[in-house]
């Protein structure tokens, strides 16, 4: 497979090896590729990020070192130390701010960022203020010691690539199709049983992990440590190395690494000498530089450049699939069973207010396996306000809510999911930047189980191929399965509805809760649709359905519930209904017949 | 400890904590209308003292070329008329600094203009152009003009401190200068005006309209690119004047602006970024928690005042509904 070529990096020492001073800007590239890494997850697929990388480096850096001066011990019992010591200032941070909206989490990286770097430079009973610590030993591997920069290139390029291969490991797989829902959108992702704090607390670990890690092969490459590499400076520019080559794939993230460490050095050189003295003046670039492509190139330069002279064959990176159905045994559908006419989805007195507005007032109805209940209303009713409370997406001040008999009042959208309830948006949710294949196959998140450490030793393969085969039949039932290698954002306002609709058929829920399914549809598509939903709910299928339109809502449904200005006003087959004097007074503005 | 040193801390603690509440009620106003989280707000505090020095001095600041060459790209940007703003305003200021050098009250309004204009094209050029932006990328943004004008500073002004004269001279008490009075006194005038200036003034309502509702704001016909001018205005005009009346104080220097930028920061997350009240009074907690702490540990009295975060974020969490859209 072409993602092994990235093993030829290792070739680099020797085609290097004559010019030391190379060989030193080669490790110090391996080191930066790690750290920009760790911000491909964070920033790339997870949608946070973090300007702490090189304090959590330096959390790692002194661990060793201390250890290693004040023990003696084997350096390798400092990565563990490090390591462990990273992840509990990474948790408790993570753990702190996950659960808040997204800008919390970077500021307060911020200020532990500072808090640390003034702590190393200050607490020199410990850590030798900025002086630092020196004479730290060499790792040893295999009874040879490290101690060159040749030698070393080989353990910090080895690792470097295990890790660019473990990251392709994780963008392929459920967690990395849930943490890229999860930045362009959290509400659809916990739709199908994705936690965000979660996951995002996860990925905050991951990163910091491998920050640790870069941290730690840092004290032992120069054998010294001080403050000045892990300060605020540092870690923006590992920032600004992963969003000038594009923080959103894993050969832009090395490339950044690679400008970067080349351009520092040459900065150092001139820029004291353009400006007549000495300081670090390379700020003053990375930040333009920075602010150059945020403003010009937001996605970095990667994707400018792999479009420009590689990509005439499509988007390589978002197609896992490569091209064939996988063959692989879809995952096993729990099969709706249970007696037909049972009631699978109870609302009692739901109550909702916006304020002084009184969204959704005592509003109750019941869904039967089988049939499809349409919920239709004036604009403003309630009806979206009365989804989203029996999703979970909001909860409600009174009333309660039953799934399968169960109580699920006030559980978040992705418990409440795992219970077997599925739904669609008013406006599609689908993710642009994925594809129809991938789209479809976040749905399978909460019936597949593999977590990090699988995904990233590469152990998911086999779950994966399932849930992809999963999603791929979900799409051949919508009629989709010829576009399933396309980007999502190709897709018509149509066939996105339908998408999301595969995506309910590969989640296995079996209660289908559709916000407005047939707008945006032309004529021949709604019929589609609409004999697709009758097949569904023969086959045991619950559909619980919100539309405007009155042709597909009566044809398809077999009760129907009304509400208006937040009240249930009637209930009944759609003939009932359509008699109803109060529907009518609702639609057509009649006076209410006394 | 006893009743004096008490006395001293909290007066300490009152001077910078009123600056620093400032410097959160800026920053909640810029993150509000513009959703931009302000990092470089330090470097704006210390452009104002740092240019005046120079001023006072007889020389060229490096930030008036700094921010005439913003203004030329912000004028660059602009169409038809939006260009008479940034030129006139950078011809006005260049102007004004060639009558200011030397005479005093005139380098004082130089140095708090420059340090708007600045505010202002660094809104038009770099953050209006990314108005469709993730606040993350905001933020990166912030950064990196944070790094950016920080490195400038080094280049402008060289790693020293300067202390410019005080206003006023001369102590009230032990503890408290006339100056350190002069600081409070802005302070309230500050908060008032703004009160003020949101309450009462059309213009102000509209600024708080757009902050909480862009597009019913645009419809409403306010438009945001000048909501967003507003308060860069605002929150560097705020910005540098308690940095020219702190700088006789704590003295100025090109990297000091940012560890104040960040007890703002403190104080505004405090506030959960939205309330101003919180913040200010957050601001007023931080520095009494720093005056304290540097009390008994003065090594570490900026490390630990980011200690104060975790309470606040802790309590933001409890607070916080489980899954935004």
């Amino acid at each position: 497979m072409r993602r092994y070529l990235w093993f030829a990096l290792l070739l680099l020492p020797f085609a290097l090896s004559p010019f030391p001073f190379y060989l030193t800007l080669l490790n110090f590239f391996a080191l930066s590729g790690l750290v920009a890494l760790s911000l491909y997850v964070l920033t790339g697929l997870g949608g946070m990020t973090s300007f702490a990388q090189a304090a959590f480096m330096g959390v790692a850096a002194y661990a060793t070192a201390l250890l290693a001066k004040g023990t003696g011990l084997s350096p390798w019992a400092g990565l563990l130390l490090g390591l462990l010591l990273t992840l509990a200032f990474a948790l408790v941070l993570g753990l702190l701010t996950v659960r808040l909206k997204g800008h919390f989490l970077p500021l307060s990286t911020i200020a532990w960022q500072v808090a640390l770097y003034i702590l190393a430079g200050n607490l020199v009973g410990l850590t030798g203020g900025h002086t630092g610590l020196t004479d730290l030993p060499a790792l040893v591997l295999f009874g040879l010691p490290l101690d060159t920069p040749f030698r070393y290139a080989f353990l910090s390029l080895f690792l470097l690539v295990l890790l660019v291969l473990a990251l392709h490991n994780l963008r392929e797989s459920r967690l990395g199709r849930a943490l890229l829902a999860l930045r362009g959108d959290a509400l659809t992702a916990a739709s199908f049983g994705v936690d965000p704090a979660a996951l995002r607390l996860k990925a905050f670990l991951l990163a910091g992990g491998i920050a640790g890690l870069a941290g730690f092969l840092y004290a032992h490459f120069l054998r010294f440590v001080n403050p000045t590499p892990f300060s605020l400076e540092a870690s923006i520019k590992y920032l600004v190395m992963a969003v000038a080559g594009g923080v959103g794939t894993i050969p832009g993230v090395l490339l950044g690494a690679a400008l970067f460490t080349g351009l520092e050095d040459w900065l150092k050189d001139l820029l004291p000498l353009l400006l007549g003295r000495q300081g670090n003046y390379e700020t003053v670039a990375y930040g333009l530089v920075l602010a150059g492509i945020l403003l010009f190139a937001p996605q970095g330069l990667w994707p400018l450049l792999a479009r420009r002279f590689i990509w005439g064959r499509g988007p390589k990176e978002a197609a896992p699939g490569e091209g064939e159905p996988p063959k692989a045994e879809p995952l096993p559908l729990r099969a709706p069973s249970g007696g037909r006419g049972e009631v699978v989805l109870e609302a009692k007195e739901l109550r909702k207010a916006f304020g002084g507005l009184l969204a959704v007032n005592g509003v109750s109805f019941a869904l039967r396996r089988g049939e499809i209940l349409a919920l239709i209303g004036p604009n403003g009713a309630g009806k979206s306000t009365t989804f989203h409370l029996v999703t979970g997406a909001l909860r409600p001040e009174a009333g309660r809510v039953f799934l399968f008999g169960r109580e699920v009042t006030g559980l978040p959208p992705y418990r409440v999911h795992r219970l077997g309830l599925g739904r669609t948006f008013q406006h599609p949710h689908v993710f642009p930047e994925m594809t129809v294949l991938e789209n479809a196959a976040l749905a399978t998140y909460a019936r597949t189980r593999a977590g990090f450490l699988r995904v990233l030793f590469g152990l998911h393969r086999e779950e994966e191929a399932r849930a992809l085969a999963t999603a791929w039949e979900a799409l051949r039932r919508v009629g989709l399965g010829d576009l399933a290698l396309e980007r999502a954002d190709r897709l018509t306002a149509g066939q996105q509805r339908l998408l999301e609709l595969a995506r309910l058929l590969a989640s296995g829920a079996e209660v289908l809760l559709l916000d407005e399914p047939g707008a945006g549809l032309r004529a021949g598509e709604k019929r589609e649709l609409a004999r697709l939903l009758l097949a569904l709910a023969r086959e045991g299928y619950s559909v619980l359905l919100v539309d405007h339109d009155m042709d597909l809502v009566m044809g398809l449904a077999d009760r129907v519930v009304v509400m208006n200005y937040g009240e249930k006003i009637a209930e009944g087959t759609p003939e009932e209904v359509q008699k109803d004097p109060r529907v009518r007074a609702a639609y057509l503005g009649e006076v209410e017949a006394a | 400890m006893d009743a004096t040193i008490l006395g001293l801390l909290l007066l300490d603690a009152l001077q910078n904590g009123v600056v620093y509440g400032l410097l959160a009620l800026a920053l909640v106003l810029v993150f509000a209308v513009t959703r931009v989280i302000l990092v470089p707000i330090g470097e704006l505090m210390m452009f104002a003292p740092l240019s005046l020095v120079w001023l006072q001095s007889g020389r060229f600041p490096g930030t008036l070329g700094l921010a005439l060459a913003l203004g030329l790209l912000w004028a660059l940007r602009e169409r038809g008329r939006g260009r008479a703003l940034p030129l006139l305003g950078g011809a006005g200021l260049l102007l004004l600094f060639l009558l200011a050098r030397g005479v005093a009250p005139l380098a004082y309004l130089a140095a708090l203009l420059l340090v708007v204009y600045l505010g202002v094209a660094t809104y038009r050029v770099f953050f209006q152009p990314m108005r469709e932006a993730t606040v993350l990328a905001l933020l990166i943004m912030a950064v990196g003009l944070h790094v950016a004008y920080q490195g400038l500073g080094l280049v402008f002004f060289g790693p020293e401190q300067f202390r410019p004269d005080p206003l006023l001279q001369g102590e009230v008490t032990v503890g408290l200068s006339w100056q350190g009075v002069l600081v409070l006194a802005f302070a309230l005038v500050s908060v008032l005006g703004l009160y003020l200036f949101f309450r009462r003034a059309l213009f102000g309502k509209a600024l708080l309209a757009a902050a909480e509702n862009r597009l019913g704001a645009r419809l409403c016909g306010i438009r945001p690119e000048e909501a967003g001018m507003v308060a860069f205005a605002i929150a560097s005009l705020m910005a540098a004047l308690s940095g020219l009346l702190l700088a006789p104080l704590i003295n100025a220097a090109y990297f000091m602006g940012f560890m104040l930028g960040l007890k703002g920061f403190v104080a505004a997350i405090l506030g959960g970024l939205l309330s101003y009240p919180v913040a200010f009074l957050g601001a007023l907690l931080v520095a009494v928690f720093e005056s304290f702490t540097s009390f008994y540990a003065s090594a570490y009295k900026d490390a630990l005042a980011f200690l104060l975060l975790v309470p606040a974020l802790f309590y933001q969490s409890l607070r916080a509904k489980g899954v935004e859209e």
